[in-house]
């Protein structure tokens, strides 16, 4: 088979360990001065891509993200991390999956690679859409939730954590990806690495150009959810089970 | 004319219907835009699984029967149901697996935006869902001139109580063409080989955590789970470290649940991991660590070494005769 090229998308997020607020008006969520990150399953995606192109299988590895003018602090770890080059579809405004899946769309027509490899769900918004909405408009088959990788004879087999268990597919390249946690730890940035990544090609074009146009959900509202207080503590294995049997659970 | 489309869980016809279909039939009946029709995907299909032929308020069942829908694909069920999805103003599938992967393909040849993991109905275009883990939750609303597509947030919702209509709605079968591009194919399926109820739907899951230490510790939950008759879950530390398989994995990337009780065991309480128990009935922590997190959402704790207390619950549960 000769060597594919693949496309990471990925996505800046609030980094996963910081605990989000509201604003103080419940307008959207507290973002000022909170510590931002790349989306975890999009670094496994990128990971699974340098990991494949390693192994000879691919000839290059691409990462796009659309987001803010801020966004390329992670695209610069993303190079660092490995990709050879990455395309930033700027925009100001919150975009939607369906909005991003055609950005992809347009990208995917440009660099028409093997595999488009990217998160099975973005930490923020938990949708968990682009990618099946990316492989539907390309007319090619989807792998979501994907554990295990392999390329052979321009098909992959992938293993899927699904429900039941873990299923076993096979599909035809080119074909979209999506990443669950469990498919490998991504690789620790070396210093060097960011001073070099300095150096590779960054593509900037703004969002308005790409001609979307689209409907996308409108929120109305942000809420804290309904909060769980600390119940009792009980002092020994007997008090738990008369206590449970109170609240008729046992 | 509204009407809505309910595409059930993929199923054979040996299997009682999919309790994660009549939750999305409760998420139906909430929204009571108009008539609801079932679409069904699978194999074996030649009967519908029971009782879903007389289920009162079904307009009509699609049947899309065929070898290769055992576990379908996506790309070929969006083919296949492709024009016919344009005659709804709602689309709902559940929020498992095969909704996820399926909906979103869906709603990108439809050309909609898709509402993910509902956990309430507010109106017919008007949805609350969760974000960030389920720390925050948003109202959204649907524009005009689209159809509304969601997913059912499974953990949220109570199945439609069972009735049967004052006659079975018509059935109708659709042929799947033989020339259909086939470009995915099922291989093979792992499963974890129990008895025990499904971690998704059980009333009372035990669950445990990294401090288990071992694979062969991990069994320990094994004797208290079939005392109670419960599912077992594990953390996502659990999995990670290898002591259990990862459909066990509760939490924001793995099972969202809501039992009736839920027993954690040398589990710490990330926030991920809190947010796949949030609407648990019961929690209760059992934690050497007294300052453990999980303990800021346990309705009862116990601070004590796993290890002593399970054998001690199991002693108690024999001496006041619960759970024979």
């Amino acid at each position: 088979m000769n060597p594919i090229k693949i496309l990471v998308a990925a996505k800046r997020v609030v980094d996963y360990n910081v605990r989000v607020r509201l604003k103080p008006d419940h307008s959207g969520i507290a973002t000022d001065g909170v510590k931002m990150g790349v989306n975890p399953f999009d670094e496994i995606a990128l990971e699974e891509a340098l990991r494949i192109r390693e192994r000879g299988e691919a000839s290059e590895v691409v990462v796009a993200t659309v987001g803010p003018h801020e966004a390329e602090s992670q695209i610069r770890s993303l190079l660092a991390m490995g990709a050879d080059r990455a395309i930033h579809i700027e925009t100001t405004r919150e975009t939607g999956p369906l909005e991003v899946a055609h950005v992809l769309y347009h990208l995917v027509q440009e660099i028409e690679p093997g595999l488009v490899i990217l998160g099975k769900q973005a930490i923020d918004d938990d949708c968990g859409q682009v990618g099946p909405m990316l492989a539907a408009l390309w007319g090619r088959p989807q792998a979501t939730f994907v554990s295990k990788l392999t390329l052979e004879g321009g098909r992959a087999q992938a293993v899927r954590e699904v429900d039941h268990g873990l299923e076993t597919v096979e599909v035809d390249l080119p074909a979209v990806i999506t990443t669950d946690l469990r498919l490998n730890t991504p690789r620790f940035i070396k210093m060097p690495d960011i001073m070099k990544a300095r150096q590779k090609p960054l593509d900037r074009r703004p969002f308005e150009n790409c001609g979307i146009d689209l409907p996308r959900l409108e929120v109305e509202a942000y809420l804290p959810p309904p909060e769980r207080v600390a119940g009792l503590r009980v002092e020994s294995v007997s008090e738990l089970v008369t206590r449970l049997r109170d609240r008729g659970v046992l | 004319m509204d009407a809505i489309l309910v595409i059930a869980e993929a199923q054979d016809g040996q299997a009682p219907i999919a309790e994660s279909t009549l939750k999305t039939l409760a998420v139906a009946r909430k929204i009571g835009a108009g008539p609801v029709d079932l679409a069904w995907f699978g194999a074996g299909l030649d009967r519908l699984p029971e009782p879903a032929g007389t289920l009162n308020g079904i307009r009509k069942h699609w049947v899309f029967d065929d070898p290769r829908l055992v576990h379908p694909p996506a790309s070929l069920v969006s083919r296949l149901i492709g024009s016919r999805a344009r005659e709804y103003s709602h689309l709902l599938m559940p929020g498992t697996s095969f909704g996820r992967d399926l909906l979103p393909r869906l709603a990108g040849l439809l050309g909609a935006p898709l509402v993910s993991d509902v956990l309430e109905v507010l109106g017919p275009r008007r949805f609350k869902r969760g974000i960030y883990a389920g720390n925050i939750h948003t109202v959204v609303r649907v524009p005009d001139g689209v159809p509304v597509l969601l997913t059912v947030r499974l953990a949220s919702w109570r199945p439609i109580v069972v009735e049967e209509g004052p006659a079975p709605a018509p059935v109708e079968k659709i042929a799947v063409p033989g020339t259909i591009p086939v470009d995915a194919r099922f291989v093979g399926l792992e499963v974890d080989q129990s008895a025990r109820p499904d971690l998704q739907s059980a009333r009372r899951v035990v669950s445990g955590g990294r401090s288990l230490g071992s694979r062969e510790n991990f069994a320990l939950l094994e004797k208290l789970a079939d005392r109670l008759n419960a599912a077992i879950g594990a953390s996502r530390a659990a999995v990670d470290a290898g002591y259990a398989p990862n459909d066990l994995q509760v939490g924001q990337t793995g099972k969202i649940i809501a039992p009736e009780l839920y027993l954690a065991f040398g589990i710490s309480g990330a926030i991920q991991h809190l947010t796949g128990i949030r609407d648990a009935g019961t929690i209760v922590a059992v934690n050497k660590d007294p300052e453990a997190p999980i303990f800021k959402v346990a309705d009862l704790g116990l601070v004590g070494d796993l290890f002593a207390v399970i054998p001690d619950l199991l002693a108690e549960l024999d001496r006041q005769g619960i759970g024979r």
